[in-house]
C-alpha cells in the first residue's frame, strides 16, 4: 500500500513541474515573459536582467493576492477574481478584477512595487484601509476548512452509527483515526490523564489544519497551491491559540513559577522577567518555525521550476539537462515536503501539548 | 517586507475560521472519534484480560483434572491393595474359625459320645445288678425251701463275711464264687 502511494506520486510530480511552471509564466511578468519569447533568438539577454523578474515570480506565489490565477491558455491568463472587502468611511464590496493593472476603483488602487504597501490593496493617498478582502489565502483557507471539517465530520459520523466496539473501522474513518488518535495519544502523555481531554480536540484540529494545509500548499493547481501554512498570519494565529490555551488555563503552580519562582528574594524580579519573557517567545517561535518551513519549501520547489526557465536562452543541450535535474531534484523536494509537512504539524502540535502540560502541572 | 508582517485581513478571517472549525470540531467532531476510540481500547483490553483469566482457569483446570486422575489412580491402587488384603484376610479368619469351630464341634461330639457311653455302662450296671439281684432272688427262693441248706447258706456267709474281714473282696466277686460254688 505504501509503494504503491509513492509510486503514485512519483508519477504525478512531474506533470506538477510543467504546471508549476505554466503557473509561474504568469501575464503581467511582462519581464520575465519575454525570455521565454525571446529564448530561441535572442541568446545574447544579459541573466542579470532576468533574476529580479525571477524573484518576483517566487514571491508572487509564495505571497498572497487578490486574485487566484489559474493557468495561461495562449495569450489569455484565467484567473479567479476574488471579493475585496474594505472599511473607510463606510463599506465598499467589490471583485479585484477591477483593479486589474493597477487600475483605481472608489479610490482604491494596488500599491504598485517599491510602494510603502505594495502589492496591497492603498487608498489615493497610500495608506491601507480596514482590508479583509477574500484573498487568495483566504479562500484557501476557507476551501481547506470546509474540507477539514467534511472530513473530520464524516468520520464521526462513522463512529457515531457503528460499534466501534464490533466493527473495524473502513474507509475514511480508517484512515483518520491513526491521525486522531496519534494526537489524542500524544495529548495523553504529555498533559496529563487528568484532563488531557480538555485540550485534546484543539491540538487534533491544529494538528489536522496544518497538515491538510500543508499539502494543499504542495498541490499546484487550483484548490491547492496557496502558501497558507506559509503565511506568518496563519502561523500567528495558531500559535496565539496555542498562548492562550496556555496561558488562561494554567494552574496556580504554572503561575507562580513565572511571578514568584523558587529563588532567593533579589533574583525573583530578574526571574520574573525572564519567565514572562520566554512564555512570551514560546508563540513566537512556533509561529515562525511553521511558517519558516512552509516558506522555504515552496521556495525551494519553484527555485527548481524556475532553473528550467533560467536555462531556456542557453540552448537545447543545457535546459534539456538541466530540466531532467531540475524535474529530478522537483521529485525529491516535492516528497522532502510532503514529509516535512508531516513533520511540521507533529512538531507544532507537539509542542503546543508540551507547552499545555507544563502549565498544568500541579 | 511584507513576508514577515502580518496581514490585518488574514488575520482576521483565520481567527473567525479557524475558531469556527476548532468550535464545531471540538463539540461534534474529535471527542466522538476519540471517545469511540478509547471505549474500543478498554474494551479490547478487558477483553485481553478476560481470555488471559480464561486461560489461566483453564490451565488450573487442566492441572486439577491431572491432579485428580492421578488420585484416583492412587486411590484405586490403594483399594485393589485393601481389596486383596482383606480377601487374605477373610480366607484367613474363615480358615482359623473353620478349624476352631471344627474342633469344638469334635471336642463336643466326644464329650457327649463319653457321656453317652458312661450312661450306657451305668444303665447297663443297673439292669445287671437288677437281672442279678432278680437270678439271686430266684435262686436264693429255689435254694432256701430246704432247712439245711439254709443253715449251710448262712454259714458259708459267715465264713465269707469273715474272709471278705480280711480280703476286702467286692460283693460281686463273692457273689460269683457264691454262684460258683452253689
Amino acid at each position: 500500500m505504501k509503494r504503491l502511494a509513492l509510486i503514485i506520486v512519483m508519477l504525478v510530480l512531474p506533470f506538477f513541474g510543467p504546471a508549476l511552471a505554466q503557473d509561474a509564466a504568469a501575464p503581467g511578468q511582462a519581464a520575465y515573459a519575454a525570455p521565454e519569447h525571446q529564448s530561441a533568438a535572442a541568446v545574447e539577454t544579459r541573466p542579470e536582467e532576468q533574476q529580479p523578474a525571477i524573484s518576483d515570480v517566487i514571491f508572487e506565489h509564495i505571497g498572497d493576492a487578490y486574485e487566484w490565477h489559474l493557468l495561461n491558455w495562449g495569450d489569455k491568463s484565467l484567473a479567479l477574481h476574488l471579493p475585496v472587502i474594505l472599511y473607510k468611511d463606510g463599506w465598499h464590496l467589490f471583485s479585484s478584477a477591477r483593479l486589474e493593472g493597477g487600475e483605481s476603483y472608489e479610490g482604491f488602487r494596488i500599491a504598485p512595487k517599491g510602494e510603502k504597501h505594495e502589492g496591497k490593496i492603498v487608498d489615493a493617498e497610500g495608506n491601507r484601509p480596514f482590508d479583509i478582502s477574500i484573498t487568495k489565502n483566504v479562500l484557501s483557507l476557507i476551501m481547506g476548512s470546509l474540507l477539514l471539517l467534511v472530513l473530520v465530520l464524516l468520520t464521526a459520523r462513522w463512529y457515531r452509527t457503528h460499534d466501534a466496539g464490533k466493527d473495524a473501522p473502513k474507509g475514511l474513518a480508517a484512515c483518520m483515526e491513526p491521525l486522531v488518535m496519534m494526537v489524542h495519544d500524544m495529548a495523553r502523555e504529555n498533559i496529563g490523564e487528568k484532563d488531557f481531554r480538555r485540550y485534546s480536540p484543539y491540538l487534533c484540529t491544529a494538528f489536522l489544519f496544518i497538515l491538510l494545509n500543508n499539502f494543499l500548499g504542495i498541490v499546484p493547481i487550483f484548490p491547492g497551491g496557496a502558501n497558507l501554512t506559509g503565511n506568518i498570519a496563519c502561523t500567528l494565529v495558531l500559535a496565539l491559540f496555542t498562548f492562550f490555551s496556555v496561558n488562561l488555563t494554567g494552574t496556580k503552580h504554572y503561575y507562580e513559577e513565572i511571578f514568584n519562582p523558587d529563588v532567593p528574594g533579589f533574583l525573583k524580579p530578574i526571574m520574573a522577567v525572564i519567565e514572562v519573557f520566554s512564555a512570551l517567545v514560546k508563540p513566537i517561535s512556533l509561529t515562525i518555525r511553521l511558517f519558516a518551513n512552509m516558506l522555504a519549501g515552496h521556495i525551494q520547489l519553484l527555485c527548481m521550476v524556475c532553473i528550467i526557465f533560467i536555462m531556456a536562452k542557453y540552448g537545447g543541450v543545457l535546459l534539456g539537462g538541466m530540466s531532467f535535474i531540475s524535474v529530478l531534484f522537483g521529485i525529491f523536494l516535492d516528497v522532502l515536503e510532503l514529509l516535512i509537512s508531516f513533520i511540521q504539524a507533529y512538531i507544532f502540535t507537539m509542542l503546543s501539548s508540551i507547552y499545555i502540560g507544563l502549565a498544568r502541572q500541579d | 517586507m511584507n513576508l514577515i508582517t502580518p496581514d490585518g485581513g488574514l488575520l482576521f478571517w483565520m481567527v473567525l475560521i479557524f475558531g469556527i472549525v476548532l468550535f464545531i470540531l471540538a463539540k461534534w467532531g474529535f471527542p466522538v472519534i476519540t471517545s469511540a476510540v478509547d471505549s474500543r481500547s478498554a474494551r479490547i483490553e478487558e477483553s485481553l484480560r478476560q481470555a488471559e483469566q480464561a486461560r489461566a482457569q483453564l490451565e488450573g483446570l487442566a492441572k486439577e483434572q491431572e491432579e485428580m486422575i492421578a488420585r484416583t489412580h492412587a486411590e484405586q491402587a490403594r483399594i485393589l491393595k485393601e481389596a486383596a488384603h482383606s480377601r487374605d484376610e477373610i480366607i484367613r479368619a474363615a480358615r482359623e474359625e473353620a478349624s476352631v469351630q471344627t474342633y469344638e464341634m469334635l471336642e463336643h461330639a466326644r464329650e457327649r459320645i463319653e457321656r453317652e457311653k458312661q450312661d450306657a455302662i451305668r444303665e447297663v450296671r443297673r439292669e445287671m445288678a437288677l437281672l442279678s439281684v432278680q437270678v439271686a432272688e430266684k435262686v436264693l427262693r429255689d435254694r432256701l425251701g430246704h432247712e439245711d441248706e439254709q443253715l449251710s447258706l448262712a454259714r458259708r456267709y459267715a465264713d465269707e463275711l469273715s474272709v471278705s474281714d480280711k480280703a476286702g473282696a467286692p460283693a460281686d466277686a463273692s457273689e460269683s464264687s457264691a454262684k460258683v460254688q452253689s
